[in-house]
């Protein structure tokens, strides 16, 4: 084999394994993109039911509850301006609790309750993730501004 | 020069750039509309159990004065609770606390459980007062001026490096002025 | 006093790093050897300084110095001794400071033990090194001081997260920095050999050994972490592929393809351009993962916003350092000529398609952590990649990976011949195929991609032992002569057959528990029964028990299995008053077949107690595994051609890539 073929032989290999991964990301990227959520948007977007998302926001308080199952959570997410109700079954994670930020993953059903397959609180003791605590000043924000518009 | 070996460089800068960009689309500090105005009229009874309300004339006594918005509901306001305290006892300068929708007896529990810091407190149960001064999450401080004009405004709870780089600042500022 | 000594000597570090960088840069152009000397001493001194400081702030977290405002909010009086020290790295200056630490302990290394460089290029090596290290003293000095103070102080601390109190987590960050640091050393030499416009045998054989050490630190460092995530976290998952571990996974990953292509270029003299480039983007995503991680970047931009300064100097270093690094590349790259030939099957060829998977997989990584970044800052959405993401595109490409680990190392070099090398792996077909069919026979049922992941991890520890029984040449010469070849072997031979079947275990633990894990959800009240994985599980009741600082509710289970006993797991719901908040301590038994794990949750209504029970099978394999890889890449360390000089450099111009180039 001459030099240039040599070389041409690396590179259509490696073209081919770029082809390919770029093919897996392509089939594989749709499914698996989840979009993060306040409640705010979710009463504002008609997110469908059956969607997958992220949804985050502050545990309300007051608003945990055990079913009689003793495995079934539910809970209400806020973001101090819109509410969406959340029903979780499993253990907690250790940094769940009322009045902290939280993110849950799942879908809506049709009522508006949020069917949640898993629920995420990493983060410590005074700190807050960061989407929730922007999707808590956005929820503010978008309720400042409309009161401050009134005369 | 041959294109093989430029071409790190050209994906390096495209990623710069939208990276760049990227950040330039944000907004780098939530604007708060009310630094240099004045502060919303309102009065609020206080706290349970608490003697002195809050009301805007408070704030125009010609004393600088910071105004903590708080709630019992606020996990990050715990986190920020001992600095208030620690500051309530140096006496540096009147701090007065925004209950933010929160019930009044909640408001007392927490202030009776954990300390209280504030000189007067102003109970918010609808969050109407906390709207007017472009409050958006708890907790949120501001620096008042003695003629009841904010001059600064702090989001999110208050570490002891916000307190010495930017709150203490920012009342000595206001005190010069 | 102290903490001001401590600030005092970053600054002279800076200045000292300053000199360091100029005048041996320019003495090695102007051929000055009295500018050129200045290198080393100004290493030594650098460190010295670098070293003072990081001991003040240590002192100040000892004695618990709440005057010094990183310490009253990171540390606490009532904390153990070890957490106390190992908080100095928990917060973002803090661990800065442990960065430099280390960078300059790298610096002083090849300052005092490479006698055996070349003196202008160890000159250029720490120049660059300090330049790297001028950009950290001024993040620390201009907007992440650690020695900043609060007066009066505080009477307590506030950094008491029992979470973060755990030897896993205390011991994961310095191994992650000394490995991304290690790796600023394959960068500066590259830099360096780039000034100088050569890359020669005797340049690889300097820069394997610091790439090696790196690649052991980060190995460690990663599964440390992961092991931290099992044990700790209480839900039982040990890769969540998310940003923060992702980032240490990238510069792992090109760390990896590194390690590799440069022992082509000490063998070969090929791949010149293509192992600078790894060591130059190894080091960027170094960069990226020390920086991105600790800002909060990754989760969202406008942990930017919140800190505009940090986010604005962050930019900037990474567009210094990463945009001035690939134009010097640009310029300099097309001059290092081409190297030796080699046929496309070939131990050269194996290698480069070990790098194609390992740089693509890289990319795709690199994609999924950073798309949500760029939807973010461009269209203001907030969106996560998920896992199905990571698995779909990652173990794809680590299949042909593996299978060909075991192939690569029996070509030859220049000339292989694919049939023969298949030929000696007949055993390890043997054994995939074995492994295949016991799998078949213990799981029956279970995924089917799952029978051939075992067969491809049987496929590879086999064939690495295959290769090495062939260095020895087992059975096929007298025992003494085997055994005569065996303590002749390079340790590096040795340590990469381990590495090797360590990378096998690994797979074999991911492939097992990932395919066969159950798990189990349900309340259990006391003498309740249930059974996972053929072990019987007897609830026995809850008994409140009372720790050191913390309350707790310990469940009481016992496990047997065909009514012989096997073990009292005793989870644990822990209470902490100060500042409150509940873990869940989960009881974990390694077993030779996996581990079980049960964690316990609240009360239920009707008295029984929310009880999860996991069966894991083989997961410990993953951390046995990659101790082993560390295991080998430690002997391949130790290999005496790495401590005794590299043959001399070849005499001649800088430039000559045509009289390499000839065959």
């Amino acid at each position: 084999m001459k030099r240039k073929h040599k070389r041409l032989t690396f590179v259509a290999v490696g073209m081919a394994l770029l082809a390919v991964a770029v093919a897996l990301m392509l089939v594989v990227f749709e499914g698996s993109v989840v979009f993060f959520y306040s409640p705010t948007d979710v009463k504002e977007k008609q997110v469908p039911p059956e969607k997958r998302f992220r949804l985050g926001g502050l545990v309300e308080e007051k608003s945990v509850a055990k079913a009689s199952d003793g495995l079934t959570t539910t809970f209400r997410v806020t973001d101090l301006a819109n509410v969406v109700t959340v029903t979780y079954r499993g253990l907690l994670p250790d940094l769940f609790r009322e009045g902290q930020g939280v993110v849950a993953e799942g879908k809506l059903r049709p009522d508006g309750v949020f069917v949640a397959s898993e629920v995420l609180a990493k983060h410590d003791e005074t700190y807050m993730p960061p989407e929730v605590a922007d999707a808590l000043k956005k929820g503010g924000q978008w309720k400042g501004e409309k009161s401050v518009k009134k005369p | 020069m041959r294109w093989r070996t430029v071409l790190p460089l050209v994906l390096f800068a495209v990623l710069a750039v939208a990276l760049g960009v990227g950040l330039t689309l944000n907004p780098r500090d939530i604007p708060s509309a009310l630094i240099d105005k004045q502060v919303p009229d309102f009065a609020l009874p206080p706290v349970p159990g608490k003697a002195l309300g809050l009301a805007s004339a408070d704030l125009k006594n010609g004393e600088v004065a910071l105004v903590n918005v708080f709630a019992s509901w606020c996990v990050a306001c715990r986190a920020e609770h001992p600095l208030l305290m620690e500051l309530a006892r140096r006496r540096t300068v009147p701090l007065h606390g925004l209950a933010y929708k929160d019930a009044p007896a909640d408001s007392a529990r927490w202030l009776a459980e954990w300390g209280d810091p504030y000189e007067r407190t102003g109970v918010d149960r609808v969050g109407r007062v906390g709207i007017d001064f472009g409050v958006y999450g708890v907790p949120e401080t501001f620096v008042v001026d003695g003629q009841g004009r904010i001059v600064f405004k702090h989001i999110g709870p208050i570490t002891p490096r916000d307190l010495e780089s930017k709150i203490l600042p920012a009342i000595a500022t206001a005190r010069g002025s | 006093m102290i903490p001001e000594l401590g600030h005092y000597a970053v600054v002279l570090a800076l200045a000292v790093a300053i000199a360091q960088m100029l005048i041996p840069l320019i003495g090695a152009s102007r051929a000055l050897p009295s500018w050129v000397a200045v290198a080393r001493p100004a290493a030594v001194a650098q460190f010295a300084f670098v070293a003072f400081a990081f001991a003040a702030l240590m002192y100040s977290y000892i004695v618990s110095d709440f005057s010094v405002i990183n310490v009253a909010e990171n540390s606490h009086t009532l904390k153990p001794m070890l957490y106390k020290v190992t908080g100095l790295w928990g917060n973002h200056e803090g661990s800065l400071l442990l960065w430099v630490f280390m960078l300059t302990a790298f610096g002083a290394a090849v300052a005092l033990f490479g006698g055996n460089l070349p003196p202008t290029l160890r000159a250029r090596v720490l120049a660059v090194q300090a330049a790297v290290g001028v950009g950290f003293y001024l993040f620390i000095l201009l907007t992440s001081n650690p020695f900043g103070r609060i007066l009066p102080p505080p009477l307590e601390g506030h950094g008491l997260n029992p979470l973060l109190q755990d030897p896993g987590l205390a011991f994961h960050p310095p191994f992650l920095y000394l490995g991304y640091v290690g790796f600023s050393m394959a960068f500066s030499f590259a830099i360096a050999a780039l000034i100088e416009g050569r890359v020669d045998p005797a340049w690889a054989r300097w820069v394997r050994p610091w790439t090696l050490a790196a690649w052991c630190a980060l190995t460690l460092g990663i599964a440390l972490g992961s092991w931290w995530a099992y044990y700790e976290l209480g839900w039982g998952g040990w890769w969540f592929w998310d940003p923060v571990e992702n980032a240490s996974f990238m510069p792992w990953l090109l760390g990896t393809a590194l390690l590799h292509t440069a022992i082509v270029v000490e063998k070969r003299d090929a791949l010149k351009t293509w192992t600078i480039l790894l060591a130059l983007l190894t080091f960027a995503l170094s960069l990226l993962g020390t920086f991105l991680v600790r800002s909060g970047v990754l989760t969202s931009v406008h942990a930017f916003a919140t800190d505009p300064e940090r986010g604005v100097f962050i930019l900037l270093f990474l567009v210094i350092v990463v945009g001035g690094s690939l134009t010097l590349y640009a310029i300099r790259a097309p001059t290092l000529g081409n190297g030796g030939l080699f046929q496309p099957i070939s131990r050269e060829g194996a290698l480069i398609f070990n790098n194609l998977l390992l740089t693509t997989a890289c990319a795709t990584v690199f994609i999924g952590t950073m798309y949500p970044l760029f939807l973010d800052a461009v269209a203001g959405a907030k969106v996560s990649v998920g896992p199905p993401y990571f698995n779909g595109t990652f173990a794809p490409l680590m299949v042909p990976l593996i299978a060909a680990m075991a192939v690569g190392p029996l070509l030859p070099w220049k000339r292989g011949d694919i049939a023969g090398a298949f030929g000696r792996l007949k055993f390890a077909f043997a054994a995939a195929a074995l492994v295949a069919l016991a799998t078949l026979y213990f799981a029956w049922g279970g995924p089917v991609l799952a029978v051939f992941g075992m067969a491809v991890a049987a496929w590879l520890i086999v064939g690495a032992a295959v290769e090495f029984a062939e260095r020895v040449r087992l059975f096929r010469a007298p025992l003494a002569e085997t055994w005569r070849r065996a303590l002749h072997l390079p340790r590096a031979a040795y340590g990469m057959s381990i590495a090797h079947a360590g990378m096998g275990l690994v797979v074999m633990g991911i492939v097992a528990t990932s395919s066969w894990e159950q798990e189990k959800l349900l309340i259990m009240k006391p003498g309740d029964r249930t059974s996972i994985a053929g072990y019987d599980i007897a609830f026995e009741g809850v008994s409140n028990v009372r720790g050191p600082n913390y309350s707790a509710a310990r469940g009481h289970y016992q496990v047997t299995r065909a009514g012989a006993f096997i073990a009292r797991m005793e989870p644990e719901q822990r209470s902490y008053p100060t500042p409150p908040m509940q873990t869940s301590e989960a009881a974990i038994r390694p077993r030779t077949d996996g581990d079980l794990y049960i964690a316990i949750g609240d009360p239920a209504e009707n008295g029984g107690w929310a009880t999860r029970l996991y069966h894991k099978p083989l997961v410990h394999w993953i951390w046995f595994g990659a101790f082993v890889m560390v295991g080998g890449g430690l002997i391949s360390l130790t290999d005496r051609r790495h401590r005794v000089g590299a043959p001399a450099r070849q005499r001649g111009p800088a430039v000559q890539p045509d009289v390499q180039a000839a065959e």
